[in-house]
């Protein structure tokens, strides 16, 4: 399909009609997804959407059963997973995991440990870290890679909504600062609404996407979270967007006659 | 010097600690004691089919040793729990190994010596393969450390950084293979997961980063060839247990000396 080629130029990441079977489960089918420089993409979906699945897909982990899936080259990947267990076997202190295929120089190194402020943690072991300790521990190691994207799942899990905000304006701290993508994986469009600059909604397909405001208004992404038009209202400002000024005036109109 | 049994006994044990002690860090770090257990178990098959076939042992050892582990890797957790298959494995290689051994006619073996090795015996050729093998395998983890202790820690991570985990995992069994075929003669089919695993979990309780938990680990691994044959030569035991005993006892020292010393440090925190 040349056509959607059109789409992918200049992508760092991009995907075409990417599909996930387990037997005849089937995860994921036809999804169409690009990532460009400097770009905020959260996806978007509910427990058991595949969100996860298709990170591991971005990154390489997983091979997806049917569709393509193009790299640029030498792309340098920055990922930072939803959990990291680590045996209690295997010593680690904090500054080892820093340098764990770190490709910074040491001043570079200093600065993303003080903005993300783990200097106090660095001794400690990781397997010692709370959860969001260990957030911090593993986005600053993933920006040690010095990475052309940033691909994070669920990286709030565990935090509570300061910290989550704290989080994500770190996030856009560092993409403005490292010039690199972002790709998140959330459950919660409500956080991630101020720092994205588009939003994929992902339920096995990509039911709608784009600006945030945009998706939150949209009917699938209403009827996938399960929203009623109220509880809506009041969660999302964006609601009195004109597309629902429209059906509001036309069912008034309706009642009219 | 190298005239003296003993003296060369102790210099083919410095040269497989040397290989053990950063390879059964990653037995214990990826969980694959028994992994260990079954693979070493196969080397009884492999001397019976070298003799079988007149080749080198430590080829046949390699051989058998290595297809094991790809049919390890290949099935584990897909027909039979990971655990289940190690058992199956383990035990089946080494009693096919003892039946084809008992068949082989004109061929004199002596059998404990594959079973609990007999590292007195050793010549200097033995060394020179020990050395070489147990450098090579050491060669293989230093070439690909980084890419190995990331996917230790988190597979995904590792794919992440473009490493191929299961290049990776290759090489950690062909280095592992080539120890166990180079320490068969030494310490035998039996206790060769032992000299892997006791040092490096003896190293644990010491060590802050894997780099320090490996070179500890050898410091522990030489330690415990010295205390073994030390107690081999004092005691007429012996030699390849008596070394699994060292180490050992390096064990307890570790676990007691740091259970003494986090205790004083809380009553230190307390007071």
């Amino acid at each position: 399909m040349p056509d959607r080629k059109i789409m992918t130029t200049n992508s760092l990441i991009s995907t075409e009609n990417v599909c996930l079977h387990y037997g005849n489960d089937v995860v994921l089918h036809d999804i169409d997804f690009a990532v460009h420089p400097r770009e905020i993409v959260t996806i978007l979906g509910p427990n058991g959407s595949g969100k996860s699945s298709f990170l591991r897909i971005l990154i390489g982990a997983l091979q997806p059963s049917g569709g393509r899936i193009m790299r640029q080259k030498h792309l340098r990947i920055g990922y930072v997973p939803q959990r990291l267990s680590i045996d209690s076997n295997l010593p680690m202190s904090v500054n080892r995991f820093l340098s764990l295929g770190s490709r910074t120089d040491s001043i570079l190194k200093q600065k993303w440990i003080d903005q993300v402020g783990i200097e106090s943690l660095l001794p400690m072991q990781v397997s010692q870290l709370s959860g969001g300790q260990l957030q911090r521990v593993m986005l600053a190691q993933a920006l040690l890679s010095n990475p052309q994207v940033l691909i994070l799942d669920e990286a709030t899990q565990g935090l509570d909504q300061q910290g989550e905000a704290a989080f994500y304006r770190l996030i856009e701290q560092v993409r403005n600062e490292q010039g690199c993508a972002i790709v998140l994986v959330s459950h919660d469009l409500h956080v991630v609404m101020s720092a994205s600059d588009r939003v994929v909604c992902l339920n096995g397909h990509v039911c709608c996407e784009g600006a945030p405001t945009i998706v939150s208004a949209a009917p699938e992404y209403r009827a996938l979270f399960g929203l009623g038009t109220e509880g809506a209202l009041a969660l999302y400002r964006h609601d009195h967007d004109h597309s629902h000024d429209d059906g509001h005036e036309h069912h008034h109109h309706d009642h009219k006659h | 010097m190298l005239d003296d049994f003993l003296v060369r006994a102790f210099v083919a044990g410095v040269g497989l600690a040397i290989a053990a002690g950063p390879l059964g860090c990653f037995v214990v770090w990826r969980r694959m004691a028994y992994f260990g257990d079954a693979i070493s178990h196969a080397a009884i098959l492999g001397v019976a089919l070298s003799l079988a076939f007149s080749l080198s042992p430590i080829v046949g050892v390699l051989l058998v040793v290595l297809l094991m582990s790809f049919v390890i890797a290949r099935y584990a957790g897909k027909l039979y729990a990971i655990d289940t298959l190690l058992g199956v494995a383990a035990h089946l290689s080494l009693a096919l190994g003892l039946v084809a051994v008992s068949q082989l006619t004109g061929v004199r073996l002596d059998l404990p010596s594959y079973l609990f090795g007999d590292i007195l015996a050793v010549s200097k050729t033995d060394i020179v393969v020990v050395w070489m093998g147990s450098l090579l395998a050491v060669g293989l983890l230093l070439w690909r450390w980084v890419p190995l202790l990331t996917s230790t820690l988190n597979p995904d991570l590792a794919v992440s950084k473009g490493f191929n985990v299961d290049r990776e995992r290759l090489v950690l069994m062909v280095s592992l293979a080539l120890l166990i075929a180079v320490s068969i003669k030494l310490v035998g089919a039996l206790l060769i997961s032992a000299i892997l695993i006791v040092p490096a979990a003896a190293a644990r309780v010491f060590s802050r980063t894997p780099e320090q938990m490996a070179l500890v680990a050898i410091v522990i691994g030489v330690a415990s060839v010295a205390l073994g044959l030390g107690l081999s030569l004092y005691a007429d035991t012996p030699s390849g247990p008596s070394i699994v005993v060292g180490s050992g006892v390096f064990f307890i020292i570790a676990n007691v000396v740091s259970t003494v010393v986090k205790n004083a440090q809380q009553r230190k925190h307390q007071t």
